[in-house]
């Protein structure tokens, strides 16, 4: 994708780096570091600071990840609704850690907070859309939607 | 005004105080850690928490700015309590290796944990596993150590303007880091050290070599040279115990000698030499149309800030080496030859207030002599060290002179530490070339003192002389933005990289607030006043190496030894 193009469109948006940031990770699927520096050279801001900005929130990566990214929450309700046994299900099926990423560049497993879903907990999201009441046994017809 | 009550104590204060100010002036210190008396309010550490009456929850006293009628209460169970706890959590994930660290009894941290007497921890010590960044020549980072309090932060991007240090993530998992978590010689930093100096604890610190200079001390083949520059003499006493600017330079002799250095020669010979070389450099170029304004070039941190940030303008550096570099080539060649000792048994070291002096040192172009010119560079800090181990008491030791051919300097060559100071001594100079009169009053007082950028006019019998000096790198930036856009027409620029000039240092003992910067320019000036000669061009020593080895300022010899040159920094990330 022409990440220059991306970001320099949101260079008269105030506050336009963090919808700078979430359009290019759309297209490469994390921030590398050409594009922080780009985007604080728009924003006329330091790369130090963009870079403060890029690690911050969690929904941005600035390592290169997997296509597809499947969160699941480390909040308390999905805790208690046994989240631990979703990601030992997860880790299995995909033959990775949380926090990682497949050889084959599909997916990635990480934690999110709280994703306001708490009526039908354990919850987990690919790529955003949420997946609620998750149970170890569906995992593989999750993943496979996704392979 | 604003009337208050802290601690039963009324106290009365200016409106917009904060209860921090307010407390000290009823004389009640309330403990601080990422507050800095220099920077922007931070809030972050809450070591400072306050009870408010009216208020549910602590105030932080450093933020908390005061109201009529406020009652404060500063050391209540429930303020201990919490700070206490503060302090558990924070020494939690702080390495427990004191009795190591460089910033052993002179640590903030340590202060406060023996302040509120922590002994049994309840948290479980968890250190972090960082690896120390030893990517620079002249700056470790320990990321165990931090305590994430900014202060670095605040010194490299708002008093240097910088920007190589950054915040990295959030929570529990922030860290500093350079610039986009690379080692941080990858970043744009220029090594000023001024990190070091806003670091409350030893998370930021010089690479430290003594090692390496008892090693060659220990060898029975290396003949063990040093050079001081002017700035340490006036802080070195404040490491081993005596006022600043107490310490008397032949004692500070002595004390070298004592450790172990065969010969003890002067930076401010080569201060001195800077001088004729750079004042006549300034005259060549205004005569003959050359690159305008000329900028001062000793301070190496600033070269690296305008190799990085302002490539486009490296013509109006001066070529002068720093009086470090032309020391250098001038102890293994000149010295040497006067000395008749073999130049590769030399083994030059230079005691330095700055640790961009390290980075400079190993500059590959910095062989002018056929041999590294300076072998090691040692920080203000590192030789107090030394001196604290030697078990001298300096108030008994007696004085001693330099030694011949490299150690007479003059007052022009002292006030090189503080800032406006190499301005100063280049126009006592200057004035005496282009006038050839002599200068009655050699006191160039507008260029002196802590005010960020300062300008003056110097009328040289009909031609005058726009000249500005900046200390501290934002304000260098100020200057270098308006010389770029054509906006100012001065003719010579005194840059130096540090608040304070040299005084304030990266290598100088550790430096809290700029009221001792100016403390230590002051003892500058008095060392000045008192030397028979102030102007460079009379060092009597400095008149016979013209005689004898370089004949003309500017000239072949000149060049070979004494002159440098630039290239662009080019950094992958600014």
């Amino acid at each position: 994708m022409d990440y220059l193009k991306v970001i320099s469109d949101h260079a008269d948006v105030p506050g336009g780096i963090l919808q700078a940031f979430h359009a290019v990770q759309a297209g490469l699927g994390y921030l590398p570091k050409e594009v922080i520096a780009e985007a604080a050279r728009v924003f006329k801001i330091s790369t130090a600071d963009a870079h403060g900005v890029a690690s911050f929130y969690s929904m941005f990566s600035v390592n290169s990840r997997g296509k597809n990214v499947i969160r699941i929450c480390e909040s308390a309700p999905c805790h208690v609704a046994g989240a631990a046994e979703v990601v030992a299900a997860l880790e299995r099926e995909l033959g990775i850690k949380m926090g990682e990423s497949t050889a084959n560049g599909l997916f990635a497993l990480e934690f999110t907070e709280c994703v306001g879903q708490c009526q039908a907990t354990p919850v987990i999201t690919v790529n955003g859309k949420p997946y609620l009441d998750v149970k170890p046994a569906q995992i593989p017809s999750i993943i496979a939607e996704y392979s | 005004m604003i009337n208050l009550t802290i601690d039963g104590i009324q106290v009365s204060v200016p409106k917009g105080s904060t209860i921090l100010q307010a407390a000290a002036q009823a004389g009640i210190r309330i403990p601080t850690l990422c507050w800095h008396p220099d920077q922007a309010v931070k809030a972050n550490c809450r070591i400072c928490v306050c009870e408010v009456e009216g208020n549910r929850l602590l105030q932080a006293a450093c933020s908390t700015p005061v109201t009529d009628g406020m009652v404060v209460k500063t050391k209540t169970p429930k303020v201990i309590e919490a700070r206490t706890m503060i302090l558990e959590l924070i020494l939690a994930n702080h390495p427990q290796d004191c009795l190591n660290c460089i910033r052993n009894q002179n640590c903030e941290l340590q202060d406060l944990a023996a302040e509120y007497f922590i002994r049994d921890n309840p948290f479980e010590n968890k250190t972090r596993g960082y690896e120390l960044d030893r990517s620079t020549p002249s700056i470790v980072r320990d990321q165990n150590k931090c305590v994430l309090c900014r202060r670095c932060i605040d010194a490299c991007s708002v008093t240097q303007s910088v920007y190589a240090l950054g915040l990295e993530n959030r929570g529990v998992s922030s860290m500093v880091v350079p610039t986009l978590g690379e080692p941080l010689i990858e970043s744009p930093c220029v090594m000023c050290g001024q990190c070091i100096h806003a670091c409350p604890v030893g998370a930021i610190y010089e690479n430290e070599q003594i090692d390496e200079l008892l090693a060659a001390i220990a060898d029975p083949d290396k003949v063990v040279v040093t050079q001081i520059a002017p700035a340490v003499r006036v802080a070195l006493g404040e490491e081993i115990g005596m006022k600043t600017g107490d310490l008397p330079m032949e004692v500070l002799v002595n004390g070298l000698r004592q450790v172990g250095f065969d010969y003890v020669l002067h930076t401010n010979f080569t201060a001195d030499l800077t001088i004729i070389e750079e004042g006549n450099e300034l005259l060549k170029r205004l005569k003959e149309g050359g690159t305008l304004p000329m900028f001062t070039s000793c301070s190496p941190g600033w070269i690296n800030f305008c190799e990085t940030f302002y490539p486009d303008l490296i013509d109006n550096l001066s070529t002068c080496k720093s009086p470090q570099q032309m020391f250098g080539a001038l102890v293994k060649t000149y010295w040497a030859e006067k000395m008749n000792i073999d130049p590769g048994n030399i083994y030059s070291v230079s005691i330095m207030p700055c640790t961009a002096k390290k980075y400079e040192a190993s500059r590959p172009e910095m062989c002018d002599s056929g041999y590294r010119d300076v072998d090691l560079v040692l920080t203000t800090r590192e030789i107090g060290r030394l001196f604290r181990m030697s078990g001298i008491d300096f108030s008994k030791l007696a004085p001693s002179q330099f030694d011949p051919w490299m150690g007479q300097y003059t007052g022009a060559a002292v006030i090189f530490g503080a800032t406006g100071g190499v301005m100063e001594a280049a126009l006592r100079t200057v004035y005496e070339i282009v006038t050839e009169q002599e200068l009655q009053d050699v006191n160039f007082r507008m260029v002196r003192g802590m005010e960020g950028i300062k300008e003056a006019e110097v009328d040289l019998n009909g031609t005058v002389v726009k000249v500005a000096v900046a200390h501290g790198l934002s304000n260098a930036r100020k200057v270098m933005d308006q010389v770029r856009a054509g906006q100012c027409d001065y003719h010579f620029i005194e840059i130096m990289a540090c608040p304070g000039g040299c005084i304030g240092g990266g290598g100088q003992p550790i430096t809290k607030a700029n009221a001792k910067r100016a403390e230590r320019i002051d003892a500058i000036y008095i060392e000045d006043e008192g030397l028979p000669i102030r102007k460079s061009h009379n060092n009597p020593e400095v008149k016979m190496i013209y005689n004898e080895l370089l004949h003309e300022p500017l000239g072949y010899k000149s060049h070979e030894l004494l002159h440098t040159h630039y290239q662009f920094k080019n950094k992958k990330y600014l």
